[in-house]
């Protein structure tokens, strides 16, 4: 019974990872732009919900819905003023800024934060829980994996439902043929960002609203992001849910068995699939 | 036939140059104050990270963001050495850096099934496996870490001797070897780095990075070049790290395993010196230290002028600064290139007969 219940909170865990992981996943399908940035993006739009409830004493659901823009916004000019113009066929440029940006991101949230350990407080709704069967789940949990499921579905809807998934699926194709249709592949790629950051601010939410948060941990939120989307294979939105489940599934049973094993359960379950599976779970894109 | 003489001259110059400059080095502990060791200890030990990551990356195209792995397999091995089985640290730092290189074995075998970009995070997962195991390791103090019992280094293969020549005392003595020794690794790195480099195998690798379809095409194998590259780089990194933890003497596995410090600031250096030339390191490692000094009282501050600095170099001058330089003078100190025998026409030379 332990056990399943073990097995419960990792896949609620992992809900929180495939948010992480959703935004990575659609910039790396659209444009193979592996961005070092990612978790400290999402640290940082922790801080803008932050910010956003202590200027107004907002509840922070409501101050995620006005950083949306902000952080779209922010993901449109990160793109159109620095990732076009080191994306290319060298992979080497795009990793090195996204690493620099990574650094300073880092720092200038410690410089204008500082150290201290920051949580969102989301009022009532944070100890509330609900029984189901033999199980007790946290509201919040149970919303982060709701939420995940939501945005993967909504994602996928948009990829191949709209005039726009389109767009980033022939961009994502061919990059120089869709201009030939009208396609402006470096618009095309400011929007994804933009939609990346927004998946971003929704993982930001949960993730302060779940646990406590400071300026150096997106590194590690990183790192399981990359695991789950390696584990789900590229390209494909599902795998990338997949994958965040096995994360926290594998971290879940990690920290029953020993609290320090946690982490290590996690990487050491991504290097399982990747040694069983080299292409991930659901391999979509052919590199 | 005058602009290659002057260039030839030019290059006589630098080399004049860089043999002072190494003897003034080789100097430094004899003449210079303590903490100037200190400090060029640790510009020595970074450049010779650098030389590393600068050989994956900017040569084998392998971009590793799991360096930190080699710098703690090395630091940890060295310590076990030392403080379990009792031997002199020395000899540890040599098996830290064979540790090191084992493990880059298995770390290859797995990393290499990435794909390019994937690469950086399938090493920065492993080294994060390697520091999660590290503190795992009680003996040598777990999650919190242990030190080097004091006095070790005092007993250190040729302390004695160099506390007797220099008529200094046992640290400095020791700080003088170490740094001796991370000079010397240093020269050795930049040596091997060009020597293997102008060879074939050198020739081989930078082909596959330029064009990995006409580089196999002529027979080059990839795959079996990246490897042995990722293999020696990883004993270079271990040694290294090994040294650095004999001079910090104390080792917990988030500062042996530190992303920050043994990744981030190499990949900085090296990018800011000019990535894929074998200078650049070097003078990276010049502006690293130049801001270190000039920022070291604010921390942050320092870190996101590097990031802002990276970011321009890949911005605006791809091929860092070395690049520049070389750029506006034509003066490459350690070229790479094999320049194609100049056009008969164009030398002044009579022709030879043809029989």
């Amino acid at each position: 019974m332990i056990w399943l219940d073990t097995l419960v909170q990792g896949v609620l865990l992992g809900g929180l990872y495939a948010l992480f992981a959703a935004g990575l996943s659609l910039v790396f399908g659209i444009m193979r732009l592996v961005n070092l940035a990612h978790g400290d993006l999402i640290v940082l739009a922790a801080y803008v919900i932050l910010g956003i409830c202590s200027a107004t004493g907002m509840n922070p659901f409501i101050a995620a819905t006005l950083a949306l823009p902000v952080m779209f916004v922010f993901g449109w000019l990160l793109q159109t003023h620095l990732f076009n113009r080191v994306l290319g066929e060298d992979i080497l440029p795009p990793l090195l800024v996204t690493f620099g940006l990574s650094v300073v991101t880092q720092n200038l949230l410690l410089e204008f934060f500082s150290a201290d350990s920051r949580k969102l407080a989301m009022g009532a709704v944070e100890a509330q829980s609900v029984t189901l069967g033999p199980f007790t789940l946290g509201l919040i949990p149970l919303a982060t994996l709701g939420s995940a499921f939501a945005v993967i579905f909504a994602l996928n809807q948009l990829f191949y439902r709209t005039a726009l998934g389109r767009a980033f699926r022939a961009t994502s194709d061919d990059r120089v043929t869709v201009q030939l249709m009208g396609i402006y592949p470096q618009k095309v790629f400011a929007i994804a960002t933009g939609i990346a950051l927004m998946v971003a601010t929704l993982a930001a939410l949960y993730l302060g609203a779940r646990a406590n948060f400071d300026p150096t941990i997106g590194p590690a939120r990183l790192l399981y992001a990359f695991e789950a989307v390696i584990i789900g294979g590229l390209g494909s939105l599902w795998g990338t849910l997949a994958g965040g489940l096995v994360i926290g599934v594998a971290q879940a049973f990690g920290a029953a068995i020993n609290p320090e094993w946690q982490i290590l359960a996690g990487h050491l379950a991504f290097v399982a699939v990747l040694l069983v599976r080299p292409r991930g779970l659901f391999p979509r894109a052919n590199d | 036939m005058s602009s290659s003489f002057s260039k030839g001259s030019a290059r006589s110059l630098g080399i004049a140059i860089a043999v002072v400059l190494v003897l003034g080095m080789i100097a430094v502990p004899v003449i210079g104050s303590r903490a100037l060791v200190q400090d060029l200890f640790s510009v020595l030990t970074l450049l010779v990270l650098a030389l590393n990551w600068n050989m994956l990356a900017g040569f084998a195209g392998l971009v590793s963001v799991g360096q930190q792995a080699f710098v703690g397999i090395g630091a940890y091995v060295m310590f076990a050495c030392t403080i379990l089985w009792g031997l002199d640290p020395l000899v540890g730092v040599l098996v830290g850096g064979v540790a090191a290189m084992l493990f880059s074995i298995p770390m290859a075998f797995f990393a290499f099934r990435l794909n390019g970009a994937y690469f950086a995070i399938g090493t920065w997962a492993v080294a994060d496996i390697a520091r999660l195991v590290a503190s795992q390791w009680t003996a040598l103090g777990g999650g919190t870490g242990t030190s080097l019992p004091k006095g070790t280094t005092k007993d250190m293969f040729g302390v004695p001797f160099v506390k007797d020549l220099l008529d200094v005392s046992s640290a400095a003595a020791a700080d003088a070897v170490t740094y001796w020794l991370a000079l010397a690794l240093a020269l050795a790195m930049l040596t091997i780095s060009y020597v293997f480099l102008r060879s074939k195998m050198g020739l081989g690798l930078q082909a596959v990075r330029d064009n990995l379809e006409a580089a196999r095409s002529v027979g080059i194998n990839p795959t079996r070049l990246k490897a042995l590259v990722f293999t020696l780089c990883a004993f270079g990194t271990g040694l290294t790290g090994a040294l650095i933890f004999i001079q910090i003497t104390r080792v917990t596995p988030q500062a042996a395993f530190a992303v920050i410090d043994w990744t981030a600031f190499v990949i900085f250096i090296v990018v800011i010196g000019g990535i894929g030339t074998l200078p650049g390191p070097i003078l990276g490692a010049l502006v690293f230290y130049a801001l270190e000094r000039l920022l070291a009282d604010y921390g942050t501050v320092y870190l996101i002028a590097l990031g802002l600095l990276g970011i321009a170099v890949m911005l605006f001058a791809r091929r860092g600064l070395w690049g520049l330089i070389t750029d506006r003078t034509g003066f490459d100190l350690l070229p790479l290139g094999h320049a194609p025998p100049a056009p008969l026409s164009e030398t002044r030379q009579p022709v030879p007969e043809r029989t």
